[in-house]
C-alpha cells in the first residue's frame, strides 16, 4: 500500500499514525481532564484554540456572499442571495442570512474573515483536501497534523490538545504526542448493574492487544464521565456557575452536536483546564444538491452555537483569551450544477472569531471572472492562517512547524 | 500435536471463523476443529449446493414504493408514506439480520456485509435499497457487480446521478467510482472526474420503474478523454475502462484486507497481490488472504463492527430476529443506530469507521443494554466463566475479567457480561 492509501485507511479507522501510543492516550476521560484544572481562575491564562472543522466543503460564496457580483448571480442564479438577502459587511460582501449572530459579532469587531483561503494545486477529494488542511503539508502527505508537531516541539502533556468529536482527527497527531480524544456521549451507567463490576472490566492488563485494552478502557470512561455528570455542578469555577452548560449526558443527536462540544470546551476553559487546542466540528456541507435549504440549515447550528460560545467566553478573564478559528476543506465551484447544488471547488474563507480578535476583512476576495478552470483561485495560503495562529495564540514560531510558511503574518490577532 | 501446537491450531481455526462469518457456534466451531483448516476455508469460500440455512428467511415482498404512485400527494399522504417507508426499511432490516443469523454459507453473507459497507448507499426507500442489496447478492463477480452498480437506482439517486446532464454535469457519482469504488484516490486525475461525469449524464431514478431511465437529450455524446482513453463512453464502457486499471484489483484487494484481516495494520504487497491475482472473484480473493500465513499476525487487531457482534451474539444465544416480539426487535434496531451501525444505513459515502471508532463509552453503554436484552431472552442454567467462553467462543479470559466474571452467581449476567467484555469485541 501507498503511503497516501495507508494515510488514508489509519485516518478512516481512528488509529492515526499514533499506533501503540494512541491505546492510553486515547483513554482519556472529560472528568480526568477536568481534574487537570488548575483551579485558579484569576491566575494568569495562556491564550487557547478552539478549531472548528466543517466536513464535507463548506461553500464560501455562500458563506460570504458578493452579492454586488453581476458574475455571481449569473453563475448561480436559482442558489444566489439577491443583495436584499445578504447581511451587509460592506458595499461588495455580505453573510448568509442565517448567520445574524454573526454579523452581529461582526459589528462588534469580534469577528476577522480571512478572503480566498485556498492553497497550491487544489484536490478535490474530501479525505485527501481534509488531510492537506490538517496536516499543513500541501505537498505530500505527512503523518502528522501541524498542532501534532507543535505537541513534539513543546513535550506537551497529553491534555494539552483535545478532541470532542467522536474520532481523533489527524490534526492532533504528532510523531511522539497525540492530543485526547474525549467521549462525552451516553454516559449514565444503568441501574441493574453495579457500577464496580463496569469499573473492574476497565482495567487494562499486561500484555493484551491495544484494541481490547481500548475496549476495556471504554467502560473506565463510562464510569469517569458518570462521576462527572454527579459532579458537574461542583468542577466550574465560572463566575456563574449557575447557568453552566450542562455537559450532555446522553445522546445528542449524531455527530453534528457542535454545541454540546462547544459546551464541553466551555467548562473546561471555566473551570481552568490547561488545555490550549480544542478541536469540535460540524459535518453535512457537501452540498451537491438543494444546497440552500441544507446549509442554510447547518448555518442556523452553527450561528447559534458560535455566537453563544462566543458572547459566553467574552464573560471571564479565561474566555477572553480564546481564539476560534473556523475552517473547511474546500469550498465549491463558482458555477451551480443542475441539482441546485454545487460540486467540489477550491478556496473559500476562514473565520476567526474571539474577544482579541481584531474584527474586519484580511486578504482578498477571488475574482469571480478569472477563474482556473470554473474554479476561485486562492489569494491567501492557508498556512498563512494557521502560521498567525501558531504565532499569536500558541507562542511558537510558526516556521518551526508548517513547512513553506512564509512568514506573511495577518494581524486578525494583535500581539499580546 | 504438542498441547501448545493444537491450542495455536484451534485458535487460528477460530479466528478464520469469526473474521470470515458473522462468530461461530460453538458447535461449528467444534466442527471446524474436525475437518482442519484449510478444508474449512474451502468449505467457507466455495460452499456446496444451496443454501439450507438461508431458505428458512425468505427475501420480504414489499410491493411498490409509497410515493410511487403520489404525484401531488397532501401533507398527510406525505406523512403516511413517510412513515411507510421507515417500518419497511425496519422489515428488510429485520430480513436481512435474521438471514446472516440463520444462513449456513456464513462466508456469503458475510461477504454481502462488506459489499454494502464498500458501495455505502442510504436512501428512504426500501424497495431502492433491496433492490441495490439483490443485485449485490447476485453477481457473479466483481465485474458484473460494478456494471449493475452504475446502473442501480438506490447509488445514482444516493449520489445525485439523476441530477447529472449534459448541460449542467454532476460531479458526484463519478467522483465516487473512481475514489470509493473502483481505483482509489490518486489514481485518477481532475479531468478524469469530470470527463467521467460527462460519460454518466442523462439518467434518472422513476420510483415506478425497475430500471433506470434514459433521456438521451441530457447525455453527452461527445468525445471524453478519460486516463488518457479518448472515445464517446457510456457507463458501460466508463465501467469498463476503469475495472482494466491495474489499480483496480489492488484496490479491491485493500479493501478487503481493511475489513478481513487489519483496520490498523496495512496489507503487505504479497498478499495484496496473491489476492489481485484473483481478481474480479472476491471470493477466491478472500481464499487468497486466508490462505496466507499474514492472515493469522492479525490476531487482536479488529475490532468487532457493531452488526458483527449482534448478530454473532444472537447465533451464539440461539436467537432470531423474526421470532423476537416486534416491540423487542424494534428495540434492538434503534439501539444499533445508537451504536453507529443500523443496516441500510451507512453514515455517508465511506463506508462505516473501523477500529477504535467504535469503542467509545457511549457505546460501551448500549452495548450493556443489549447484551442485558438478549441474555434476559435466553433461560441459562448453572453456568461457568468456562461455560460462558465455551458458548461465545472466546478463546481465554484475561484475568481481568475472569476475576469480575467469578464473581457473579446469576446466570443472565454472566452471559451480559461476556457479550460486553473486551476480549468478545475484539478478533
Amino acid at each position: 500500500m501507498d503511503a497516501l492509501t495507508r494515510r488514508r485507511f489509519l485516518l478512516a479507522s481512528g488509529v492515526t499514525g499514533a499506533g501503540a501510543l494512541a491505546a492510553g492516550s486515547l483513554g482519556l476521560g472529560f472528568y480526568e481532564l477536568l481534574k487537570k484544572s488548575n483551579g485558579a481562575p484569576t491566575a494568569h491564562h495562556d491564550p487557547k484554540l478552539v478549531l472548528v472543522t466543517l466536513y464535507g466543503g463548506n461553500d464560501g460564496l455562500n458563506t460570504v456572499v458578493p452579492y454586488a457580483d453581476p458574475a455571481y448571480h449569473s453563475a448561480r442564479p436559482e442558489l444566489a442571495y439577491a443583495p436584499e438577502e445578504a447581511l451587509h459587511l460592506d458595499d461588495a460582501l455580505g453573510l448568509n442570512p442565517a448567520l445574524p449572530g454573526l454579523k452581529r459579532l461582526w459589528d462588534e469587531k469580534r469577528l476577522a474573515i480571512v478572503l480566498g483561503v485556498g492553497y497550491p494545486k487544489p484536490d478535490r477529494s474530501h479525505f485527501r483536501s481534509m488531510d492537506i488542511w490538517q496536516s499543513a503539508s500541501p505537498t505530500g502527505p505527512v503523518n502528522t497534523g501541524w498542532i501534532g508537531r507543535w505537541l513534539d516541539g513543546t513535550k506537551a502533556p497529553v491534555e494539552t490538545a483535545v478532541s470532542f468529536e467522536p474520532v481523533l482527527p489527524p490534526l492532533l497527531v504528532g510523531r511522539t504526542r497525540v492530543g485526547a480524544c474525549v467521549s462525552y456521549r451516553g454516559l449514565t451507567v444503568p441501574s441493574w448493574i453495579n457500577a464496580e463490576t463496569v469499573a473492574a472490566l476497565g482495567h487494562g492488563e499486561q500484555g493484551e492487544p491495544a484494541m481490547q485494552a481500548r475496549a476495556a478502557a471504554a467502560y473506565a470512561d463510562l464510569i469517569s464521565m458518570e462521576r462527572v455528570v454527579r459532579e458537574a455542578g461542583n468542577v466550574s469555577h465560572a463566575p456563574d456557575a449557575g447557568d453552566a452548560p450542562e455537559a450532555p449526558a446522553t445522546g445528542t443527536g449524531g455527530d453534528s452536536a457542535l454545541a454540546a462540544q462547544l459546551a464541553l470546551v466551555t467548562r473546561c476553559v471555566e473551570a481552568g483546564v490547561p488545555t490550549r487546542v480544542y478541536s469540535v466540528s460540524l459535518g453535512g456541507f457537501d452540498t451537491h444538491a438543494s444546497e440552500r435549504v441544507g446549509q442554510e440549515y447547518l448555518f442556523r447550528q452553527l450561528d447559534a452555537a458560535m455566537t453563544d460560545f462566543v458572547t459566553r467566553m467574552a464573560r471571564t478573564e479565561a474566555g477572553r483569551r480564546v481564539v476560534v478559528v473556523v475552517y473547511s476543506e474546500f469550498g465549491r465551484r463558482v458555477r451551480a450544477n443542475a441539482s441546485d447544488g454545487t460540486d467540489h471547488g477550491t478556496a473559500g474563507p476562514v473565520l476567526v472569531l474571539g474577544a482579541g480578535v481584531t474584527g474586519g476583512f484580511y486578504g482578498e476576495q477571488p475574482s469571480l471572472t478569472d477563474l482556473d478552470d470554473g474554479d476561485l483561485k486562492a489569494t491567501v495560503d492557508f498556512r498563512e492562517v494557521f502560521g498567525t495562529v501558531l504565532d499569536s495564540v500558541l507562542q511558537a514560531d510558526p516556521a518551526q512547524y508548517i513547512d513553506g510558511y512564509k512568514g506573511v503574518s495577518l494581524p486578525f490577532i494583535p500581539p499580546s | 500435536m504438542s498441547a501448545f501446537a493444537y491450542l495455536r491450531f484451534m485458535a487460528d481455526v477460530a479466528l478464520l471463523l469469526r473474521r470470515a462469518g458473522f462468530g461461530p457456534t460453538a458447535a461449528e466451531l467444534a466442527a471446524a476443529t474436525q475437518t482442519g483448516y484449510g478444508p474449512t476455508v474451502s468449505g467457507l469460500f466455495a460452499p456446496v449446493g444451496p443454501d439450507v440455512g438461508a431458505t428458512d428467511a425468505p427475501m420480504p415482498k414489499l410491493g411498490l414504493d409509497p410515493f410511487a404512485r403520489l404525484l401531488t400527494p397532501t401533507p398527510a399522504q406525505t406523512e403516511k408514506a413517510h412513515a411507510q417507508r421507515k417500518s419497511q426499511l425496519e422489515l428488510i432490516s429485520r430480513w436481512w439480520l435474521d438471514r446472516m443469523v440463520v444462513a449456513h454459507h456464513q462466508a456469503v453473507e458475510k461477504l454481502q456485509f462488506f459489499w454494502q459497507g464498500h458501495w455505502a448507499t442510504k436512501v428512504g426507500s426500501a424497495q431502492l435499497m433491496l433492490g441495490q442489496h439483490k443485485a449485490l447478492r447476485n453477481s457473479r463477480d466483481f465485474v458484473e457487480m460494478a456494471h449493475r452498480m452504475v446502473g442501480d437506482r438506490a447509488l445514482v439517486y444516493w449520489l445525485d446521478g439523476q441530477h447529472n446532464k449534459k448541460n449542467a454535469p454532476n460531479e458526484n457519482l463519478a467522483r465516487e467510482l473512481c475514489e470509493l469504488f473502483l481505483l482509489g484516490i490518486g489514481r485518477y486525475t481532475e479531468k478524469d472526474v469530470k470527463e467521467a461525469a460527462r460519460a454518466l449524464t442523462g439518467y434518472r431514478v422513476a420510483l415506478d420503474k425497475e430500471e433506470l431511465v434514459f433521456d438521451p437529450q441530457h447525455h453527452d455524446n461527445g468525445a471524453k478523454t478519460i486516463l488518457g482513453k479518448t472515445a464517446d463512453f457510456n457507463p458501460r464502457g466508463l465501467v469498463d475502462l476503469l475495472l482494466k486499471q491495474p489499480a483496480c484489483p489492488r484496490f479491491i484487494a485493500t479493501r478487503l484486507w481493511y475489513r478481513y484481516a487489519s483496520s490498523s495494520e496495512p496489507v503487505p504487497e504479497g498478499v495484496r497481490e496473491a489476492m489481485a491475482a484473483q481478481f474480479p472473484r472476491p471470493m477466491a480473493m478472500l481464499r487468497a488472504l486466508f490462505e496466507d500465513e499474514a492472515f493469522a499476525e492479525t490476531r487482536g487487531t479488529m475490532v468487532k463492527q457493531p452488526v458483527e457482534w449482534f448478530v454473532g451474539a444472537l447465533r451464539q444465544l440461539g436467537l432470531r430476529p423474526v421470532r423476537l416480539k416486534p416491540e423487542e426487535f424494534t428495540r434492538l434496531y434503534w439501539a444499533l443506530e445508537s451504536l453507529g451501525q443500523r443496516p441500510f444505513a451507512p453514515p455517508s459515502v465511506g463506508g462505516w469507521p473501523a477500529g477504535t471508532a467504535w469503542l467509545t463509552s457511549a457505546a460501551a453503554n448500549v452495548k450493556l443494554a443489549i447484551a442485558k436484552q438478549l441474555a434476559d431472552l435466553v433461560d441459562p442454567s448453572r453456568l461457568t466463566p468456562e461455560d460462558v467462553a465455551y458458548l461465545l467462543c472466546v478463546d481465554k479470559w484475561t484475568d481481568r475479567t475472569y476475576a469480575v466474571l467469578r464473581g457473579v452467581r446469576e446466570p443472565r449476567l454472566l452471559l451480559t457480561l461476556g457479550l460486553v467484555s473486551p476480549e468478545y469485541q475484539v478478533t
